[in-house]
């Protein structure tokens, strides 16, 4: 570690962030060395981003200084900061998809630094430094995940940042991608670049940082050197309490109850994937996995399974409980014994600005709470129980049944919509992302859940980006990656590294081993 | 300075007074202009909004300008809380005038029990056909319906011209055979026509034009109110109007939505048609351009899309063109100035809903720290 200044790069004393409703971040102090890694760890809602977002300048601290190389300063706008030496990769990326590369980091500069060539070249240099290979003229739309997150890691490097801040940044990633992230990580840091790095992954913090501070309800709960803290007591700082552990059952599997055979389609636009030949089968009392990086083909598989999207080239390609459902809506595959949590939470699985009364009869109703011919009538009261005990059976935190769904945070409405659909008696379950952005403790509630669930007999089909999830719940693992489908595999015979490789799409005959047969280490690492 | 700043939750309480609000600006801006043309203000308003329903005729003239707007914005609300923007109530309810005309002209052989009943059937049947032109060009084809049904209307008042101009040797479908080739209908014979209260015997209204026509609308109110609040399809439209990929997911049919609130408002601005044919108008004239249809956009708004609020609503809307008239009588104002009240209510129901989900906040300008490094 080189150690130029012997003041702090950045200092934060005594910083809060009041929201109307919302003490978001409450008296954080923080100190940052040049060349630290240092982790900030919390849970969804913790206020971690509220945090990142007042050093790189979005928003203004309530109260509080923040000192930048020992001088107090304000930093009134991203512009500001980017002049300072903050750089600032998202977790949802702000690139234009129909740009090229140079184009877009073209955008960040100043305009007097405007030619084209000259940036390219730069843009080439920087990546090769830093072993993030990347063509600077190549659309963005055409970037897998991981070169898109190069993009915007290469943008802040060319304003030679002095800290770097990233945010959650291997949640789109495969495992063997993270490896080359934290080198790039690691070569920064060793050349005197801070890193502020945010993450719910206790694994990860391990192995990267140097320095932690955890946050739980926008306080500071401790300090900690990572290296020295086991997971669960980082755990423990995070959410208050140490991990609940999930039980898994004996199982017993019966009858196909889901099948997909042989689905194939095109893409409507050039920002869908086509899928192809798509092939699987989930039993009853079976928990099926799907893996794989973020917009290789599982929203649109998601989707012709629900019935949200139905014709496809071939006719009777998705069938639940043995009835061919091609053609059936949405409404009609619920019959069958069908429930899906997808996700988004607000806009899709439920109406954010609607209480929770209205958000349960969205998929609720067929719970006998209608009544009427032609025009149904709505029976207030069953409607009533039926979201108590949604609320109550699932420990939901909430306002009662009369709260706006768009009031609750990320994991209680989650916990309300999978209470929903699992109070339906499913047959058949679908689950997209399960605990995506949700806090720890309810994400581990949600998945028992789905293994007690299974236990009584259903089918459940989980689609996921973390792959330590699919290896606590599921029997049964899957890939998919352009598109396809990788063979069936049992949990157990597999291992963490495998699945990475064939979220690359390196499974045998898969979508990568098809393009290139050699050299396929390094297409790993590249994706 | 002056910001506005997001609320976490809409306001309630504006979206109540937001209305309110609207009407007090548009009474102020009245003042404004009213002393601006160097009218007395005090007697101007006396005349706008105090004379017109000073007499029972007065406030019959109210209650039968209230009862279409009513009518019609109850259909309208209904698809806008779906999102489904019909805008073309004007021209669904040219079609119910032209309909219902037919009927009242052609069909004298039935009894009048069933001749009324046939006239407002045949024009709800003409709004349903002009609402449903918009319905499926939006689902065959995905056309806007905010543009179809608005161009809809141009093209019903061309219908109208079609089938009210024609010569004395060459009648056009609805003329008067007996009206010397002017572009009007017959008069409705007696039994075509609604019973008036005054024909009821009924001394409190024997001055006014009232007719039965208006427990239609004041049926539609509570059944409405059922629908929108209280039944499983208002409550498909609300998912549908606020959160589309939630419907999908629901698996509402959402074609089957949107012929569903296009059709109910496109039948009620019909009907409104047919109950003017044979309720105050008694003739259908090729100049007919009833207007109704376009003030029900801002009953609609102004009633807060439900259905109490809008009754409530076409009554201020209504005295917006009776004090326009008695204004143009009493005070030489051009009649645009109905149109003038009605802009402004809504200019100013827009401009206060902003504060439903936005607050004002004051953000002293100095700020003494030194900006960046």
């Amino acid at each position: 570690m080189i150690n130029i200044i012997k003041k702090p790069l950045l200092q934060l004393k005594n910083i809060s962030k009041v929201y109307p409703s919302v003490v978001a971040n409450d008296q954080i102090n923080l100190v940052i060395e040049p060349g630290e890694i240092h982790a900030v760890l919390g849970e969804n809602g913790a206020g971690k981003s509220t945090l990142m977002k007042m050093i790189y300048g979005v928003s203004q601290p309530t109260v509080g200084d923040i000192f930048w190389q020992g001088k107090q300063v304000s930093i009134p706008n991203p512009a500001t900061a980017r002049k300072m030496g903050i750089g600032m990769v998202f977790q949802h990326f702000a690139l234009f998809e129909t740009l090229t590369v140079v184009e877009n980091v073209a955008l960040a500069l100043e305009a007097s630094e405007f030619n084209l060539s000259v940036l390219a070249n730069k843009i080439e240099e920087v990546s090769e430094r830093y072993g993030l290979p990347i063509n600077p003229y190549q659309s963005v739309h055409s970037l897998s995940v991981g070169e898109r997150q190069r993009v915007e890691i290469v943008r802040c490097l060319l304003q030679d940042p002095k800290l770097l801040i990233m945010d959650e940044p291997t949640s789109v990633l495969t495992p063997q991608a993270v490896q080359t992230l934290f080198k790039t990580l690691r070569k920064l840091s060793s050349e005197g670049c801070a890193i502020l790095y945010i993450s719910h992954k206790l694994d990860e913090i391990q192995t990267l940082c140097h320095s932690a501070m955890v946050l739980r309800h926008g306080k500071v709960t401790g300090h900690a050197n990572p290296q020295q803290e086991t997971a669960s007591s980082l755990a423990q700082m995070m959410i208050g309490q140490a991990l609940p552990e999930v039980k898994k059952a004996q199982k017993t599997f019966t009858e196909v109850r889901l099948s997909v055979d042989g689905l194939t389609t095109k893409s409507a636009s050039q920002f869908e994937t086509a899928l192809s030949n798509i092939n699987l089968k989930v039993h009853g009392g079976e928990i099926v996995g799907i893996a794989g990086v973020s917009g290789n083909g599982q929203n649109e598989l998601v989707k012709y399974i629900s019935g949200e999207l139905t014709g496809s080239s071939q006719a009777n390609n998705v069938v639940i409980m043995d009835t061919p459902v091609d053609g059936k809506n949405c409404a009609q595959r619920r019959e069958l014994g069908l429930v899906f949590v997808p996700e988004e939470r607000l806009g899709r699985g439920a109406v954010p600005v609607l209480d929770l009364k209205y958000n349960a009869l969205l998929t609720g109703y067929s719970k006998n709470m209608l009544t009427g011919g032609a025009i149904k009538w709505i029976k207030p009261k069953k409607l009533q129980e039926f979201t108590d005990s949604c609320i109550e059976d699932n420990d939901v935190r909430c306002g009662g049944r009369d709260a706006i769904a768009k009031s609750l945070s990320g994991g209680n409405l989650q916990k309300f919509i999978v209470g929903r659909e699992l109070a339906l008696s499913p047959k058949v379950v679908l689950v997209s992302q399960p605990t995506w952005g949700v806090d720890v403790g309810a994400a581990s509630f949600i998945r028992q859940e789905l293994i007690d669930l299974a236990s009584t007999g259903a089918a459940v089909l989980v689609i996921s980006e973390e792959i330590e999830e699919l290896f606590e719940i599921c029997d049964t693992l899957y890939v998919i990656s352009e598109g396809q489908l990788s063979p069936a595999t049992a949990a157990t015979d597999t291992t963490v590294s495998e699945i990475g490789l064939w979220m690359a799409g390196m499974w045998p005959d898969g979508p990568a081993t098809l393009a290139t047969n050699d050299n396929t280490a390094a297409q790993a690492q590249g994706v | 300075m002056i910001m506005l700043e997001p609320r976490d939750q809409p306001s309630r309480l504006m979206q109540w007074l937001s209305p309110l609000l609207a009407v007090a600006l548009t009474v102020l801006c009245g003042v404004l202009f009213f002393s601006y043309l160097g009218l007395e203000v005090k007697g101007a308003f006396y005349v706008f909004f105090i004379e017109p329903v000073s007499s029972m005729y007065g406030v019959g003239e109210l209650l039968l300008k209230a009862s279409p707007l009513c009518l019609i914005a109850l259909g309208l609300a209904v698809g806008y809380r779906a999102n489904i923007w019909n805008i073309g109530a004007e021209g669904q309810m040219v079609l119910g005038g032209i309909f219902g005309t037919y009927a009242a002209m052609y069909w004298l052989a039935l009894p009048s029990y069933l001749l009324i009943p046939a006239i407002l059937l045949m024009s709800i049947l003409g709004g349903l056909l002009w609402a449903g032109i918009v319905a499926a060009l939006k689902n065959w084809f995905n056309a806007n319906e905010l543009l179809t049904s608005l161009m809809l209307v141009y093209i019903s008042f061309q219908l109208l011209l079609q089938v009210m101009t024609g010569t004395q040797e060459n009648l056009a479908l609805l003329q008067d055979p007996n009206g010397a080739g002017f572009p009007i209908s017959p008069l409705f014979e007696m039994k075509a026509m609604l019973p008036m209260f005054s024909e009821l015997n009924w001394s409190l209204w024997s001055t006014t034009r009232m007719h039965v026509g208006i427990f239609i609308t004041l049926l539609f109110i509570p059944v409405m109110w059922l629908l929108v609040n209280r039944s499983f399809l208002g409550y498909q439209m609300l998912v549908a109007g606020q959160a589309p990929a939630a419907a999908a997911y629901s698996g509402f049919n959402q074609k089957k939505l949107v012929w569903t609130c296009l059709l109910i408002s496109g039948g009620m601005a019909g009907l409104a048609g047919g109950l003017e044919m044979i309720g105050p108008n008694g003739q259908l004239q090729a100049s007919w351009k009833p207007g109704y249809g376009f003030a029900a956009i801002i009953v609609a708004f102004v009633g807060r899309l439900q259905p109490i609020g809008i009754a409530i609503a076409s009554l201020i809307l209504s005295i917006t063109y009776l004090g326009g008239e008695s204004a143009q009588s009493s005070l030489s104002l051009p009649k645009s100035i109905t149109l003038l009240f009605q802009g402004c209510l809504l200019f100013f129901l827009l401009a206060c809903d902003l504060f439903i989900q936005f607050r004002l906040k004051w953000k002293p300008k100095n700020q003494q720290k030194t900006v960046g490094a």
